[in-house]
């Protein structure tokens, strides 16, 4: 009995724990999934996203509403910086591996340090009345800070995937990533596709930094831990996937929390690229992707 | 220039270099230069297989991290001497970069980058569970004292490790001018063609990750002498991965002097910022050279010469 | 390849010409001695930079000696340097304040890790250090002219959070459980607890590590009400703490838990108070200083007053309790004993500390012979009747009581289930 308590309260968190996972590596599902863009500074833009949305707080906002105000200027931010990019890279054929990495590596340190100047080092945090409180289902008690921001990932996964499947733009989205050219011959122009791609991953950002931050205080530095375990997801997924990154996510956190609960906590970080090592290692298109 | 006489040339750098404890007295130059020299090995390392076989290692804090602490480990277990250390780490770096190679045989560009990432996290994460390599406390390494020529420990690993610059660089110039580096620029131009055409890619790869692991953890193995102490945080820092990939962009990846220029610039630069600028300034500053360079001078230093001169 | 062996002549001559300079610049810093240098590293940035706050008590020590006519008649001149949280980064900073700025005195970085670099150099140099809340740095070495600030006091490493145990003891606690993250200051205090908690004769019923990076605590926690300890002893850092106080709101703990914290980092930092508020209730945890009528100590108020304003502006911990006074304190130290031995002489000044007890904002130091302070005064406070009003409420006495040592304390400790009923 013990025993199954325990199981399903590991499952429980890590199920919310993955959720959350996720909802931070959506918005790298589509710059690096779809699009193919390393962007390593996705980490500190949710950052960037999270102390929007703790300043909105600030005023009693709600912070998931706030973030959804904020999906428009960041909308437009990742248009912008999308344009910079392109302008450097895109125009001489696209840049190389080690060349994007630099770039974005550069970006995040710069978004980093715009933060401590902006709001110190402070840790941050948000302040809603759910917090501290939880839901209890029999003997399995889930705290509504992971609840709520676990809850979000599906809705925004389903909308997202309705988006890009279900509309046009959606779909030139999707066929840019297949075959440039090819679209570009319909009539469709590519770079404006790929900049609103781009912008729609920066928007996402916002929304998963809500869901950090409600889980639990942030700095500026707050982004660089989440790095690897966001690519991870994104290619434990296989590449492009929407619904894909859902559960990859899920299967990660799942994995961390059963670690956490029956082996040592100690031993947990290194879980999500020991599964990572392995997919790269034995089957590199991801659980969900198809053949590239 | 022929191979012979660089290599001579290579060995008057570090004679001169030997005697420098004589000359210089103040042991500031010997701190900051050993940080400088530390990083051309790894910038020279990291570019056997980033530069010239084009695969991106964003790991490379995982070699680093493994010489240290097989050092420190050696030291700890054996207290043997500072090139057994090196030997040690060398091996392991070897090791650990043929394990890269096979785990990841199936995969390039950006997915050979985050398998690279993956690797430092284990490694980070093992290193942390480890009891006797002082798991996430570190461990204190309080090496034996320095040959009494030297006049201190620092000249003494500053003059190891010029040593190991100058190894690293010949060996890279080496690998540029013989059969091997051929091999390796065929990969990076195209892997389907260079394996049609007969170039055995796989056992290259496998080599260069190898090499290039070697002389990363040898790069690491001075480090717990230097600082006297190591910890998992800072052996496996994202800073270093970042520092090693952005050195050979910043100087020019095609050849070994790229690396070099490039890491001389960026660690002094950074160097010189600790001890002028010393605040977040710094951290902004070196983000938008990262930017600078690869918007304005995508090839390198180098690169912007060729290119000047084709023009 | 002409072009290649022209680079590199033109590399060797630029090498030399780098090299040539130090010796010019070495002599040059000679002539100025109108000044007394004090210099440190200090993570600015980092995931160490919430301790930068601590720049302002040096900063403030500075300009009061330097307002009161300095030291010996000279001007006092603090030089910081960012580390970056770095341990890599502190070796050559300290040879630069040592070997190129000539610095007189030096503060060690915050922390052990920072610290374990430079102690070594400190030795070997022979210089006069001042740790700031590093513990058991100097364990090891024993080098004398180290000094603490913090008041870790004798054998800090194992016993700083003795006062925690001796709680537990006088309240007859005899089911212990330890809760740790996995870094070095956390662990060595969690070790030394266990080890305390066995010499009491209490039965340690759990003990957890979590890596630094863990937010949930959910599987942890059930963990712990499984075992029914009767206290928890908690070593965490400012982020897991935050979760650990959530998950108890959230997941509960048994009401045979009386006694809970212990070695917890973050409950001394404003922006967790702030955000925690009623949270926090009845938790017992360390903290150096907090406003109650049995610390008043000469000029602590004023400096905190003066650290306020400097703080807000500066986006830095508002309250100032937890570090800053320590770094003033340090500051104070040494010109206390610069003043009394009329010398800025390594060897003079560190006797003299060894020999004198001095007066400092946060009480009266005395050092023993490795440079611990010979008393162990690390506070075991309880939060008591906090509220959502904010901030302003910790400025005040009574909502942080101290509890142990005896000598300070202000309250009667309240069983931990009782104090968050409240």
């Amino acid at each position: 009995m013990v025993v199954l308590d325990l199981v399903l309260n590991a499952l429980a968190t890590g199920l919310m724990l993955g959720s959350i996972y996720a909802l931070l590596a959506l918005g790298l599902a589509i710059t690096f999934g779809i699009l193919h863009i390393p962007n390593v500074a996705h980490p500190a833009i949710v950052i960037a996203g999270a102390y929007a949305v703790v300043m909105t707080n600030r005023y009693g906002v709600d912070p998931v509403l706030a973030a959804v105000l904020w999906m428009i200027p960041f909308y437009m931010l990742g248009i912008l910086f999308y344009e910079f990019y392109a302008r450097s890279f895109e125009s001489r054929g696209g840049g190389n591996t080690l060349q994007s990495l630099t770039l974005f590596f550069g970006a995040s340190l710069v978004i980093e340090v715009a933060l401590v100047v902006a709001y110190g080092t402070d840790l941050r945090s948000v302040s809603v009345g759910y917090v501290g409180s939880s839901l209890r289902l029999g003997f399995v008690a889930i705290p509504y800070r992971f609840l709520i921001p676990a809850l979000i990932t599906p809705v925004v996964v389903f909308l997202l995937w309705l988006y890009l499947t279900r509309t046009n733009v959606g779909l030139a989205i999707r066929a840019v990533a297949h075959d440039e050219r090819a679209v570009s011959v319909s009539g469709v122009n590519p770079a404006a596709i790929k900049r609103h791609a781009f912008g729609i991953a920066t928007a996402l950002a916002v929304i998963a930094g809500a869901a950090l931050v409600i889980t639990g205080p942030i700095d500026p530095f707050a982004g660089r831990i989440h790095i690897g375990r966001v690519f991870a997801v994104v290619v434990l997924a296989g590449m492009g996937t929407i619904p894909g990154t859902l559960a990859a996510g899920i299967i990660i956190g799942i994995a961390e929390s059963l670690v956490m609960s029956f082996m040592s906590p100690s031993w947990a970080p290194g879980v999500a690229f020991a599964i990572l090592l392995a997919t790269l290692a034995l089957k590199p298109t991801g659980l969900f992707g198809a053949g590239r | 220039m022929k191979m012979t006489r660089f290599i001579i040339v290579a060995l008057l750098v570090f004679a001169t270099g030997l005697m420098l404890p004589k000359v210089v007295s103040n042991p500031y130059y010997f701190y900051a230069g050993y940080v400088v020299l530390q990083y051309v090995v790894i910038a020279t390392g990291w570019n056997i297989l980033g530069g010239y076989a084009g695969y991106t290692n964003f790991g490379s804090s995982a070699f680093f991290g493994a010489g240290a602490y097989m050092a420190a480990f050696l030291f700890k277990a054996l207290g043997v001497s500072i090139f057994v250390q090196i030997l040690g780490a060398c091996v392991v770096g070897m090791l650990l970069g043929l394990a890269t190679g096979y785990l990841t045989l199936r995969i390039q560009g950006v997915y050979f980058a985050i398998a690279t990432v993956a690797l430092v996290i284990v490694l980070e994460t093992l290193v942390h569970n480890t009891e006797y390599l002082g798991g996430a406390s570190g461990m204190t390494h309080l090496a034996d004292p320095a040959p009494a020529w030297f006049g201190g420990q620092t000249q003494y690993v500053f003059c190891i490790m010029l040593g190991l610059a100058v190894a690293a660089v010949v060996l890279a110039r080496w690998i540029e001018v013989s059969w091997i580096g051929r091999g390796f620029r065929a990969i990076r131009a195209s892997e389907p063609a260079a394996e049609a055409s007969g170039v055995p890619t796989l056992k290259l790869k496998l080599l260069a990750c190898a090499l290039s692991g070697g002389v990363m953890a040898a790069a690491g193995a001075p480090y717990p002498t230097y600082t006297s102490y190591l910890d998992p945080v800072s052996a496996f820092s994202l800073l270093i991965g970042l520092n090693a990939l952005a050195m050979p962009l910043i100087g020019g990846t095609r050849s070994w002097l790229g690396p070099v220029i490039g890491a001389v610039l960026l660690a002094s630069v950074q160097q010189l910022a600790t001890v002028t600028i010393s605040s977040e300034f710094n951290i902004l500053a070196v983000g938008l050279v990262l930017i600078a360079f690869v918007v304005a001078a995508p090839e390198g230093l180098l690169g912007l010469r060729f290119r000047s001169r084709a023009a | 390849m002409r072009l290649t062996r022209r680079h590199f002549t033109k590399l060797g001559v630029a090498a030399s010409a780098g090299l040539a300079a130090p010796a010019i610049w070495t002599k040059g810093s000679f002539a100025q001695s109108d000044k007394i240098r004090v210099g440190c590293s200090a993570s600015l940035t980092g995931p160490l930079s919430g301790t930068k706050n601590m720049v302002i008590g040096y900063e403030l020590w500075r300009d009061d000696v330097n307002a009161a006519g300095g030291l010996l008649g000279k001007e006092v001149e603090l030089i910081v340097y960012d580390d970056q949280s770095s341990p890599s980064n502190a070796p050559a900073i300290y040879s630069k304040l040592v070997d190129v700025d000539q610095v007189d005195f030096l503060f060690t970085p915050y922390g052990a890790n920072l610290t374990a670099t430079i102690m070594p150099f400190a030795q070997q140099r022979d210089r006069f250090i001042v740790g700031i809340l590093t513990l058991a740095s100097n364990d090891k070495l024993k080098h004398d002219k180290f000094f603490q600030a913090a008041p870790w006091g004798p054998d800090g490493a194992t016993n700083w959070a003795r006062g925690f145990f001796d709680i537990a003891e006088r309240d007859g606690v005899k089911k212990m459980a330890i809760l740790a993250a996995d870094t070095e200051f956390s662990k060595t205090a969690a070790e030394g607890g266990r080890r305390v908690s066995e010499e009491m004769g209490m039965e340690v019923v759990d003990f957890q590590m979590y890596p630094p990076t863990n937010r949930d605590f959910s599987a942890i926690l059930r963990n712990i009400k499984a075992a029914e300890p009767e206290a928890v002893f908690v070593c965490s850092y400012p982020a897991d703490s935050t979760a650990i106080l959530r998950g108890i709101q959230e997941i509960g703990l048994n009401d045979s838990v009386r006694l809970f914290g212990g070695g917890m980092v973050g409950p001394q930092y404003a922006s967790l108070m702030e955000n925690l508020g009623p949270a926090l209730n009845g938790v017992v945890n360390f903290h150096l200083y907090v406003p109650e009528p049995t610390l008043k100590f000469e000029g602590i108020e004023n400096f905190l007053s003066r650290y306020e304003p400097i703080a807000k502006q500066q986006q830095v911990d508002p309250l100032g309790f937890y570090i800053p006074p320590f770094t003033y304190a340090a500051g104070q130290l040494i010109s206390a004993a610069v003043e009394a031995t009329g010398s800025i002489d390594q060897a003079e000044v560190s006797q003299w500390l060894h020999a004198n007890p001095v007066e400092t904002v946060v009480g009266q130091i005395n050092f023993d012979e490795i440079g611990n302070w010979t008393e162990r005064r690390v506070l075991m406070v309880q939060f008591q009747g906090v509220d959502d009003s904010g901030l302003d409420q910790f400025r005040q006495a009574g909502k942080e009581v101290v509890i142990d040592p005896a000598d300070y304390a202000s309250g009667e400790l309240i069983p931990f289930a009782d104090a968050r009923k409240a």
